[in-house]
Formats: structure tokens, C-alpha cells, sequence
């Protein structure tokens, strides 16, 4: 436990370096590119002046914010009834990775998995029979981001080698699929998410160069970029295909930021927690999203009262939350932590209803399945958990 | 990228971005937390995960059964890498 203490100071005082390597210092170099700003920077705007109209407008908000917050979710949430005792036990433990498991994604399939490691491998797996069915090696170590494509056809991967590629899948095992690898997104900076939309087409990407983007796969074409983050972006989440194109981002300005994804403008923007948001997700019912943060805290932000309406805590719990996910009804929600446990939160009432152990390292990365019975978790021990 | 921008940039985009924000149609937490816990109790029913799985049905319980094959998966007409 020492270790991991020591390791999360040590990754605060890193704050834009996420990965500990060396990165350049911003820069207060010419103005930035007409795209960024939709203001010409008068000479008379000192940071100070913007700094202060920045606090007044922030309290503005807050303001507002709070004229309507007259209840408390789990006030209204009183009357339901409390969850019952759960079991929930590790099914099945994958092992393969020769390193820290930083990613995954399920297949629409319901069995298959995709995984990344700091190894540089990207495999996968048949979750009910624990089988390798691919294995592809990137030209680069941190592979931070993964994703299944909707077809099942296809994965995407990417990390420290500033891209998205993807990789199509083959039934032929002697195939090799690196041969078939097409670049798609390029960032000037980690590649920390990835996610295909509704298609095999297009992959909305995040990025430690603060920006999100949307692109072609096909072509490789850069569609929207998303500019707002003021540091490393670190997840996204679509939302619900049925709610509409919109997307919600988390990031080292301790902002999770909505936007439209036609537009490329941000909606709505959060600034609640008091450090990195490692994971965003969105609700089932795309009306709000979770995230979790190096706050050690999971927190449910209601979209339609545009405010933060719940925070998942307790003293006992002072490590960071990496990933979180809701199950289907989205009454519970997930949480996996550096403290190597996954928390199992009661999303109305506010209280934890259970506590999961049994990685031997950092949980970075938890997914519910598509159709809601299990959840698969990675872990800097090097394996995956399937638990139900 | 917020990494190029300097200090006054990123006060001046984050200022763009809340004077839009004030301006936001907000509705009151009474109606939306309500609207949202009766969403999850809708479909909380058919929550696997909280309800759970018997155990015959849990389709995690025997390694190694699959219902469904490599190559039916393949033929999947949605696959668009063919």
C-alpha cells in the first residue's frame, strides 16, 4: 500500500505529465489560431481582469444553479426501496497481458472483449471461454485507449503514439492484422480515449493535448475538433444514441464539458471536482453522467437541472476513482479505484452497497456489458475480472 | 491545443464558454431527480445486475458454453470491413 501512496503523490506532482515523461511547459507565445477564440484579446485584458470577470461570471452561474436546486436527489429518492444484500464474485479472470491492463471495451456481442496494456498489446478475448482470439503489438508502449467497433468487425487502439488506429478483425488466426492497420485520428499529444460512433465509420477521440475530435475512418479526415479543456483531456462518453449527438469529456482542469457534436460548441460545463476526472459515463437514460475523479470521489451531474445533484463518497475512501460505469437501469454505478477495489454505488439513495476485492493493483478501467449481466474490470495486476 | 495556448487564452476561452453557460434553461432538481428516479425504478426490474441472474441462467457460470459462434458473428451483415 506504501507503493501506491507513494506512486499517487508522486502522479499528482506530475500533474500534465500522466504518463511521467517529460512534456513541454505552456508557452505564452503569439495568439493562437482564429478557429480558438471568438475574441480578439484587447491589449487592456490583463489576466487579472480576466481572472476576476471569470469568478464573477462562474458565481453568476452558480447563482442560477441554485435557484433551482430545491431538493436533494436522495430526498426524492426516500421513498424507494433500499437495494437488497449482493453477490456479485469474480466469473472469470483474464490473463495475458504482460503489463498493466489500461483499457477495454465490450463487443456489441455481449462475450467478446478488447483490452490494451502498457505493453503495447491490444487483444481480444472471448470473455465466456477466456480464449485469446486476437492479439495485435503496437509500435508504441501505453496503449491507453480501446474500443470495440459496433459491427464487432473492427477494434480501435491507440496511446502514447499521439494516434487512433484501427485494426480490422480477421477469422483467419494466421492473418496479420497490423498488415491491415489504417491511421486514422492524429493528436499532438497522448491519445487517452477513443470511441467509434453509431457506425464503423467515425471515432470521436480525446486527447492530453486538451482537445477532442471527430473523425473519418475511412478517410481519415478530421470532421470537428472540440476545444474548451484547459489541460489533458482523460474520457469521454457518447450519449444514448436515442438522446441525440451529443458527447460529455473529462479532463486535468477538473471540467467535465458536454457538447454538441455537430457544432463542435460546448453546452454545458461542469467544474465540481476538486481534481482530474479519469472517467465520464453516461446515464441510461441520457438525461445526466457520472464521473469519477483523482478526488476520490464519483459524482452524478443532472443535465436537464444543469447542476451536480449527487457525490458518491465516504471518509474511508481517499484514493482516486479511475472508471465508473451504471448498470442497465442505472440504479447502481461502479467504481473502480486505485485502492486496487471497486465500489458499488445506490445512484438514487447515495450510499455504497457493496465493496469488491480482489485485483492486486489499480483498477483502470470497468465496463458493464452491453445487455447489462456482468461487468468486466482491468487492472494494473495485468489480468481482467468478469464479475456477475 | 490547450498545451500551445497561453494562461490569458485559456481565461479568455473559458470566459466565451460561461458567459454562454449563464444564459443555459435550467428546470429545478424536484422535477428532474424525480423524472430520473422514476426512469430507474421503470427499469430496474430488468436490471440483471440487480436483480441477479439464477444461476442456470448465468450465462458466466460454466466455462466454456457459447451460444453463439466465431463465424456466425462474421456474417453479420452489419460488419462493414468486408
Amino acid at each position: 500500500k506504501d507503493d501506491v501512496i507513494a506512486a499517487a503523490s508522486a502522479a499528482r506532482a506530475r500533474r500534465s505529465g500522466r504518463v511521467g515523461l517529460a512534456t513541454a511547459s505552456r508557452s505564452t507565445s503569439d495568439p493562437h489560431p482564429a478557429e480558438m477564440a471568438t475574441h480578439e484579446l484587447h491589449p487592456n485584458d490583463t489576466l487579472t481582469t480576466l481572472k476576476m470577470e471569470s469568478e464573477n461570471l462562474k458565481a453568476k452561474l452558480e447563482e442560477e444553479r441554485a435557484k433551482l436546486h430545491d431538493v436533494e436527489l436522495h430526498q426524492v429518492a426516500e421513498k424507494i426501496e433500499a437495494l437488497g444484500q449482493f453477490v456479485m464474485k469474480t466469473r472469470r479472470t483474464l490473463k495475458g497481458h504482460g503489463n498493466k491492463v489500461l483499457c477495454m471495451d465490450w463487443c456489441k456481442d455481449k462475450r467478446r472483449i478488447v483490452s490494451s496494456s502498457q505493453d503495447g498489446k491490444v487483444i481480444v478475448w472471448d470473455a465466456f471461454t477466456t480464449n485469446k482470439e486476437h492479439a495485435v503489438t503496437m509500435p508504441c508502449t501505453w496503449v491507453m485507449a480501446c474500443a470495440y467497433a459496433p459491427s464487432g468487425c473492427a477494434v480501435a487502439c491507440g496511446g502514447l503514439d499521439n494516434k487512433c488506429s484501427v485494426y480490422p478483425l480477421s477469422l483467419d488466426k494466421n492473418e496479420n492484422l497490423a498488415a491491415k492497420k489504417k491511421s486514422v485520428a492524429m493528436h499532438t499529444n497522448y491519445l487517452s480515449a477513443c470511441s467509434f460512433t453509431n457506425s464503423d465509420m467515425q471515432i470521436l477521440t480525446s486527447s492530453g493535448d486538451g482537445t477532442c475530435a471527430l473523425w473519418d475512418v475511412e478517410s481519415g479526415q478530421l470532421l470537428q475538433s472540440f476545444h474548451g479543456h484547459g489541460a489533458d483531456v482523460l474520457c469521454l462518453d457518447l450519449a444514448p444514441s436515442e438522446t441525440g449527438n451529443t458527447f460529455v469529456s473529462g479532463g486535468c482542469d477538473k471540467k467535465a464539458n458536454v457538447w454538441d457534436m455537430r457544432s463542435g460548441q460546448c453546452i454545458q460545463s461542469f467544474e465540481t471536482h476538486e481534481s482530474d476526472i479519469n472517467s465520464v459515463r453516461y446515464y441510461p437514460s441520457g438525461d445526466a453522467f457520472a464521473s469519477g475523479s483523482d478526488d476520490a470521489t464519483c459524482r452524478l451531474y443532472d443535465l436537464r437541472a444543469d447542476r451536480e445533484v449527487a457525490i458518491y463518497s465516504k471518509e474511508s475512501i481517499i484514493f482516486g476513482a479511475s472508471s465508473v460505469d451504471f448498470s442497465l437501469s442505472g440504479r447502481l454505478l461502479f467504481g473502480g479505484y486505485n485502492d486496487y477495489t471497486i465500489n458499488v454505488w445506490d445512484v438514487l439513495k447515495g450510499n455504497r452497497v457493496s465493496i469488491l476485492f480482489g485485483h492486486e493493483n489499480r483498477v483502470s478501467t470497468l465496463r458493464v456489458s452491453p445487455d447489462g449481466t456482468a461487468f468486466c474490470s482491468g487492472s494494473w495486476d495485468h489480468t481482467l475480472r468478469i464479475w456477475a | 491545443m490547450a498545451r500551445d495556448m497561453s494562461d490569458k487564452e485559456i481565461l479568455k476561452m473559458e470566459l466565451d464558454q460561461l458567459q454562454k453557460e449563464v444564459k443555459t434553461e435550467r428546470m429545478p432538481v424536484s422535477v428532474t431527480a424525480k423524472e430520473l428516479s422514476d426512469w430507474v425504478e421503470g427499469q430496474v426490474g430488468e436490471d440483471p445486475l440487480v436483480k441477479g441472474i439464477p444461476e442456470d441462467k448465468n450465462p458466466y457460470k460454466e466455462k466454456g458454453e457459447s451460444t453463439l459462434g466465431r463465424e456466425e458473428w462474421f456474417q453479420n451483415p452489419s460488419c462493414e470491413w468486408k
